[in-house]
């Protein structure tokens, strides 16, 4: 054969050269870039000014961020926490395989692939105060109907309520794991004697703890990252009650045109995002079922 | 059966009942405002002379498609163009480099694999301030290119699930192949990328919905309403001076969401079924 035989690393990397060539480009770079202009006073008009740390200073006692700081905690436990709970639920209740079950869990799959936009629009026009389907249905059960997107509780409880209509995702993957449990487990655990809550507690649940695991890494950062829900369904108000830390980054890079002190707030972000993840991971060691272990 | 078991069996269909209507109801109340007139929303859903129709829906595609206050077909277009160049880029770059994931022994390759799934835990608002400034430097704020540039450098969804399904082809295919002569690019092109088609088509598909749906980088890297996607059109169109009536507004939704729910009956078992592979490996 003519043609020169390459180092076989040299040719894995040629082939996986695109994805390095974007990692360099569109990750590796901005990031980059993030962390010097974190240190600088930069309006996009002129050039940027080196500052040093007055930016990360700035933030110790910059309100809104704290306030932003305390909505992402908000959202993020209320996201993660009812969110796991409940798409494990449904993930349990689908796969008792009704007739029907398929056809549902379609339908609780769907809203993931819906564009948060129209996902935002159909949300804001439900829960409507006067006209809207929620308070429709509330008040013909006879039951208060909140001002959803006017008061501060209600307008983090409607974010909250958009984020967790598409769990779709953590359904589907908790489904699959459930599936892939041994029925010989469950099968000697009914001889022992075990009623269903202990099966769930003693072999479902610990078994598809990898999966748990690593839905709630992903949820919690799809959750921190959250901003074009509020920022289309309440601009974060009412009074920045739903300004999350991401819809602060995204202000103060394209609304207030500061993009030194919005890099700054995003590697804050950042910053947080690892500790609770490494968090995460560290209790899963421990909590995890490994098999064979 | 028992009557304990049968009154367990109702219990679950009603349970069942109830989270298909929690999850139905806002794509619901979309159609059925979507098939009224504007002085007819928020009137009760019988009232005579308020009640959904189809003409009604038919008459306010009519006006929402061919209305003034936004150009929805020229928004349509430009979707299409991003969507299209982004799934063109995302299948050819994605199975490149998951065949150099997959099937190619070197070192380092599940090392530098590590990095691609930890780039899933970046998050997007530590890059799009400095990607604002890296594509204003190169120029390309305003036009489609942030839009559909970066999927031609592969995604990590689509390497991951690509790798996992080249791995799972035969390894005496490649070897067949090589002794009778074929290169290493002919072994990718002939053997491997027809056997995986499927699994091309699905990526392909998640992409086109990934393209489709994008409300950020438009939101981001757009600046005048000629190239506004279809995503950004609804939210301007939604937002504008006064604010739209619910009935065209919901329209516009609607058609916004039907391409895909129309992608999603098609490949339905597919989708559901990649997505399901996540959370399977740890």
């Amino acid at each position: 054969m003519a043609t020169a035989r390459l180092h076989p690393t040299l040719r894995g990397l040629t082939w996986v050269s695109p994805w390095l060539l974007g990692f360099g480009l569109f990750m590796l770079l901005p990031i980059t870039l993030s962390a010097w202009y974190s240190l600088t006073d930069y309006s996009l008009l002129d050039r940027p000014i080196y500052v040093g740390l007055e930016n990360y200073r700035e933030l110790l006692h910059d309100s809104v961020a704290h306030a932003a700081l305390k909505n992402s905690a908000i959202f993020t436990l209320a996201t993660v926490g009812v969110g796991t709970l409940l798409s494990l639920a449904l993930a349990l209740l689908l796969e008792q395989r009704l007739p029907g079950s398929e056809f549902v869990r379609a339908i609780v799959f769907l809203p993931t692939l819906v564009p948060v936009i129209a996902a935002a629009l159909l949300w804001m026009w439900a829960l409507n105060t006067e006209t809207g389907s929620v308070n429709t249905i509330l008040r013909t059960l006879h039951l208060p109907t909140p001002d959803w997107l006017g008061t501060p509780t209600g307008a983090m409880a409607s974010i909250v309520l958009v984020s967790l209509w598409g769990i779709g995702t953590f359904v589907v993957t908790y489904a699959a794991a459930i599936r892939g449990v041994p029925v010989s487990l469950y099968e000697a655990a009914c001889i022992d004697g075990a009623g269903p809550f202990r099966r769930l507690t003693t072999i479902t649940l610990p078994i598809i703890s990898p999966t748990i695991a690593f839905n709630l890494v992903m949820s919690i950062i799809w959750s921190l990252q959250a901003f074009a829900v509020p920022l289309v369904m309440t601009r974060g108000g009412p009074a920045n009650a739903t300004t999350t830390f991401a819809l602060y980054v995204y202000q103060n890079a394209f609304v207030f045109g500061r993009m030194g002190y919005a890099c700054a707030l995003a590697w804050v972000q950042f910053l947080f995002t690892l500790v609770l993840v490494a968090g995460v991971l560290w209790a899963s060691r421990r909590a995890v079922y490994h098999r064979g272990a | 059966m028992n009557r304990s078991s049968i009154a367990r069996k109702l219990l679950l269909a009603a349970l069942l009942l109830l989270v298909l209507a929690a999850f139905a109801m806002p794509l619901f109340s979309m159609l059925l405002t979507a098939m009224r007139e504007a002085k007819s929303v928020g009137k009760p859903l019988l009232e005579p002379g308020h009640v959904p129709s189809a003409a009604q829906l038919g008459a306010n595609v009519k006006e929402v498609w061919t209305g003034r206050a936004a150009d929805f077909p020229l928004f349509l277009h430009n979707s299409l163009f991003v969507a299209g160049l982004s799934v063109l880029g995302m299948v050819v770059s994605s199975s490149i480099v998951a065949y150099g994931f997959s099937r190619l022994r070197w070192r380092g390759r599940d090392a530098l694999f590590i990095l691609v799934l930890a780039t899933l835990m970046i998050p997007f608002p530590i890059l799009m301030a400095p990607l604002y400034l890296v594509f204003k430097q190169l120029g390309w704020i305003g036009t489609f290119l942030p839009l559909w540039v970066p999927a031609w450098f592969g995604g990590t969804f689509s390497i991951f699930l690509l790798r996992q399904f080249f791995l799972s082809i035969p390894r005496e295919l490649d070897d067949a192949a090589r002794i009778d002569g074929c290169s290493e690019f002919g072994v990718f092109t002939r053997i491997i990328l027809p056997i995986a088609a499927p699994a091309i088509a699905v990526v392909a598909l998640l992409q086109f919905v990934a393209s489709w749906n994008d409300f950020l980088a438009p939101l981001l890297f757009l600046n005048h309403e000629e190239t506004y996607t279809l995503a950004l059109g609804l939210h301007m169109y939604q937002s504008q001076h006064g604010g739209t009536p619910w009935n065209l507004v919901m329209t516009a939704a609607l058609l916004i969401i039907l391409p895909v729910v129309f992608v999603f009956i098609l490949a339905q078992r597919a989708i559901i079924g990649s997505v399901a592979t996540q959370g399977l490996n740890e």
